[in-house]
């Protein structure tokens, strides 16, 4: 306890590749990684929803998450993860390039985001950290995971339809 | 000392010992005069009181209390029962219910009760109440001191009764008090007055209507004392019951030792029940543990994940060929669908939690109504899936509420009509086959065919050159149609012209179905279907282009190959003959957008599927073969996609979608 007083606040946050960038959400908001597995598609949902897993008897969504930052998708490899997040009472899948790290960052090396960083918006993202030589993005899982915007999304098609 | 831990204790005992005094309140009602069942209202009322008062929920201690000492007043027969307490008791049930509904949302169950309290003490102390007591019923309020209750145990050890004479003059009778004196005399011959009610100076001044009560002792025997009072002119009734010692005892235990209440009232209980031979049951102790169904939704995951490596294990076995290993499988396959059986039963549960809170909501609303309602509540036992009978309760409601406010007509009305004046409601509930079946039948006024079809020609519903071609079935529908309702006065019970239909989306979407029956004049039965679990669904497994799909059997009439000459076109749409009908052919491929190519096979495999009367040749690629499958969400995040209801794990681990037909079928 007394070794918590004497050091700054700081979070532990799981890091993981997409494009170029790197990205980091809370690891309280991470439920498990997984490699990559066979998923159900679900017809008539917008494209950046894979569909469905069976992650240990529970049928779990999953999204790309480069095509839900509309950037080009990528060939899935053996270092394709799945990272299992809870946000919004929602527990979701989410396919990222890579993911291999947990880092420390301390609350005051958070910065606001600027408006666009790696092609996405910044109302999705909660700010970003500059570590040494590396630059981490922090997402914001709420925004992100947004049911409201499928149902959004839906009606935009349907409409173009 | 941190109470949180034994709050989940606390609201599932209130809500038990709530639900015990309702049903007990409801028998009370009916049998006014039978103590046994006030000792158990007593009993719930008190143990409730304890449990509060630990938690330190004190307006709930304190309104049971006051209940409390009504009820034990009643008990010593100091109060009798009237509608009247029936009613504030109901009150303070009500509010009671309320106060542990706001502990459970986390509040403090704080409630502004003044009212009723003071209600509760008016009728304890016997004010108010009492003389309600004699105009309503005759019956008798006695009170008896401390010294007169020693008078009547002395006695009675010298061999006299005690009893309660209610005496009724003529209403003819010009000189009260010389009657009064006359009763008096012949009384005094036989035995001795104890008490009196009006006292005797008031009935001296003649005041009083026309009866009073007297509690006396004599050695005669009650017929034996009736016959000489009878004999004073201008009397018209003489009532003589004997008084029950050992309540007035009781009271006398209590007052001077309230700490053992407890114990002294369950064994008094006891022997009451043995002498009268009472119908009043114990509860049978079913040894039994509460569970919180998330575990049992738990353990149900984790049986499928078994399930799931049962069929590879089985896969394994028949590749290698090892008898001994190919034995254990089997075997374990037969424990595993009993463990599943067991399981599935785990998670019913009786009906009766459902409708137990019926009875009331009936009487109350029919009070409101001015309405003479009797409610039947039939199959109580009746047993449905945990996840069902949560979701079942509203549209019950709303069904039954319909029932009393659109289907019981009002007593004068009913009387016009050749019927008995009491409106007659039937809730059953029974099993057959896969499903269970929940009726709610009137004997009221039934459904007007011409008004249904004016109020959905005035609402835009349908147009008027349908509705003259409609059938009966199709106009009762109507009912169920949104923006619709049919009671000519707007009441805040129903007719809101919202309701039916959310009744029957609600019904739908635990897959059962809701249909409508009557006969103008005679009444109307409403009818719901619902599946035995929602868990575990029958399906046919289909594929379309790579994927697999699981279609409900409920929905399936029949799977056909056609040749593709049997396929025709109209309108721009193609279509089969099925069996005399022309049926619409949607292929699966295309309306789930299902990459691959379309192949253009000489024989085409095709699954009707039906919705109500309406039907769909669905055209898959091939037929996978029958399967029970463990029903899943596909969670909120992927809510209301087109035609997917859920999806289901298969035995190779990978992820089926179940296909809704309603969405299929246009």
């Amino acid at each position: 306890m007394s070794e918590m007083k004497t050091k700054k606040r700081e979070m532990k946050v799981i890091v993981f590749q997409l494009l170029d960038e790197e990205y980091g959400v809370d690891i309280h908001q991470v439920k498990s990684i997984e490699r990559n597995q066979d998923i159900t598609r679900v017809p008539r949902t917008p494209s950046f929803v894979k569909g469905v897993i069976n992650l240990r008897g529970v049928v779990t969504p999953v999204i790309d998450l480069r095509s839900r930052f509309e950037l080009p998708e990528a060939v899935h490899t053996e270092e394709t993860r799945i990272v299992i997040v809870n946000a919004n009472d929602l527990e979701v899948g989410m396919i990222v390039d890579a993911a291999n790290d947990v880092i420390d960052v301390p609350d005051d090396s958070v910065e606001p985001a600027p408006e666009v960083v790696g092609g996405i918006d910044a109302e999705y993202l909660d700010g970003v950290v500059k570590l040494d030589r590396r630059l981490l993005i922090l997402l914001n899982l709420e925004k992100v995971l947004n049911p409201d915007e499928i149902i959004e999304l839906r009606k935009m098609k349907e409409t173009k339809e | 000392m941190d109470m949180n831990q034994y709050l989940d204790v606390f609201v599932e005992e209130s809500k038990e010992h709530l639900q015990a005094i309702n049903d007990h309140m409801l028998r009370l009602e009916n049998e006014p005069n039978e103590k046994s069942i006030v000792n158990e209202i007593f009993r719930s009322a008190h143990t409730l009181k304890g449990m509060s008062a630990t938690m330190g929920y004190e307006d709930l201690a304190n309104l049971t209390h006051k209940m409390e000492n009504v009820l034990d007043a009643v008990r010593q027969d100091q109060i009798s029962v009237t509608p009247n307490i029936i009613d504030v008791l109901f009150d303070s049930i009500d509010h009671l219910e309320a106060m542990v509904e706001s502990i459970i949302e986390g509040g403090d169950g704080k409630r502004d009760v003044s009212h009723t309290v003071q209600t509760l003490d008016l009728i304890e102390n016997g004010e108010s109440v009492s003389d309600q007591v004699r105009a309503d019923s005759g019956d008798n309020g006695i009170q008896l001191d401390e010294f007169q209750k020693s008078v009547i145990q002395e006695s009675m050890e010298q061999g006299f009764h005690p009893y309660s004479v209610t005496i009724a003059l003529d209403p003819n009778c010009i000189l009260k008090a010389a009657r009064v004196y006359m009763v008096f005399e012949v009384i005094e011959q036989v035995g001795e007055v104890i008490h009196s009610t009006p006292s005797v100076n008031e009935l001296e001044e003649e005041k009083f209507d026309l009866d009073f009560t007297v509690t006396l002792l004599s050695k005669l025997q009650s017929d034996e004392l009736i016959a000489r009072i009878k004999k004073v002119s201008e009397v018209n009734k003489v009532v003589a019951r004997p008084l029950n010692i050992e309540t007035i005892n009781e009271g006398k235990v209590e007052a001077a030792a309230t700490v053992e209440e407890q114990s002294n009232i369950s064994t008094n209980t006891e022997t009451k029940d043995n002498e009268k031979g009472t119908s009043s049951k114990q509860t049978v102790n079913n040894k039994t543990i509460r569970v919180n169904i998330q575990r049992l939704d738990q353990l149900m995951n984790l049986f499928e994940e078994l399930v799931i490596d049962r069929g590879r294990l089985e896969t394994i076995a028949s590749e290698l060929k090892h008898p001994g290993l190919v034995d254990t499988v089997e075997h374990m396959t037969r424990l595993s669908s009993d463990l599943q059986d067991t399981l599935l039963t785990m998670r019913m549960v009786p009906i009766d939690q459902v409708f137990n809170r019926f009875p009331r909501m009936i009487r109350s609303l029919a009070k409101d109504l001015g309405k003479k309602v009797n409610l039947i509540v039939l199959g109580g036992e009746t047993e449905l899936d945990r996840t069902v009978i949560d979701e079942i309760g509203d549209p019950l409601v709303h069904l039954l509420r319909n029932s009393v406010d659109h289907g019981i007509e009002l007593p004068e009305k009913r009387e016009a009509n050749q019927k008995v004046c009491e409106g007659k409601i039937t809730l059953a509930a029974y099993h057959s086959g896969n499903h269970v079946y929940i009726e709610i039948e009137d004997d009221g006024g039934g459904i007007d065919r011409e008004k249904i079809l004016q109020k959905a020609v005035d609402n835009k519903i349908v147009d008027a050159s349908t509705a003259a071609d409609m059938d009966d079935h199709d106009v009762y529908q109507l009912l169920f149609a949104s923006g619709f309702s049919t009671a000519e006065i707007v009441s805040d019970i129903s007719g809101r012209g919202v309701g039916l239909d959310v009744v029957k989306s609600k019904i739908e979407s635990l897959g059962g179905k809701i249909t409508v029956t009557s006969i103008l004049g005679q009444g109307s039965k409403f009818s719901i279907q619902l599946p035995l679990t929602m868990s575990i669904l029958s399906v046919m497994l289909v594929t379309a282009g790579e994927e697999t799909y699981a279609l409900p059997l409920s929905n399936i009439v029949e799977s056909v190959i056609l040749t593709k000459e049997e396929i025709m076109k109209a309108h721009q749409q193609q279509v089969i003959d099925f069996r005399g009908k022309v049926v619409p052919l949607v292929s699966l491929q295309n309306v789930l957008h299902i990459p691959g190519e379309r192949l253009a096979d000489e024989y085409v495999s095709v699954v009707v599927v039906k919705k109500g009367d309406k039907m769909a040749a669905l055209k898959v690629d091939s037929f996978i073969g029958q399967q029970e499958i463990v029903l899943k969400p596909l969670g909120d995040y992927l809510s209301n996609v087109f035609a997917i209801s859920g999806a289901t794990i298969l035995g190779n681990g990978q992820v089926a979608l179940i296909l809704d037909c309603n969405d299929l079928i246009r």
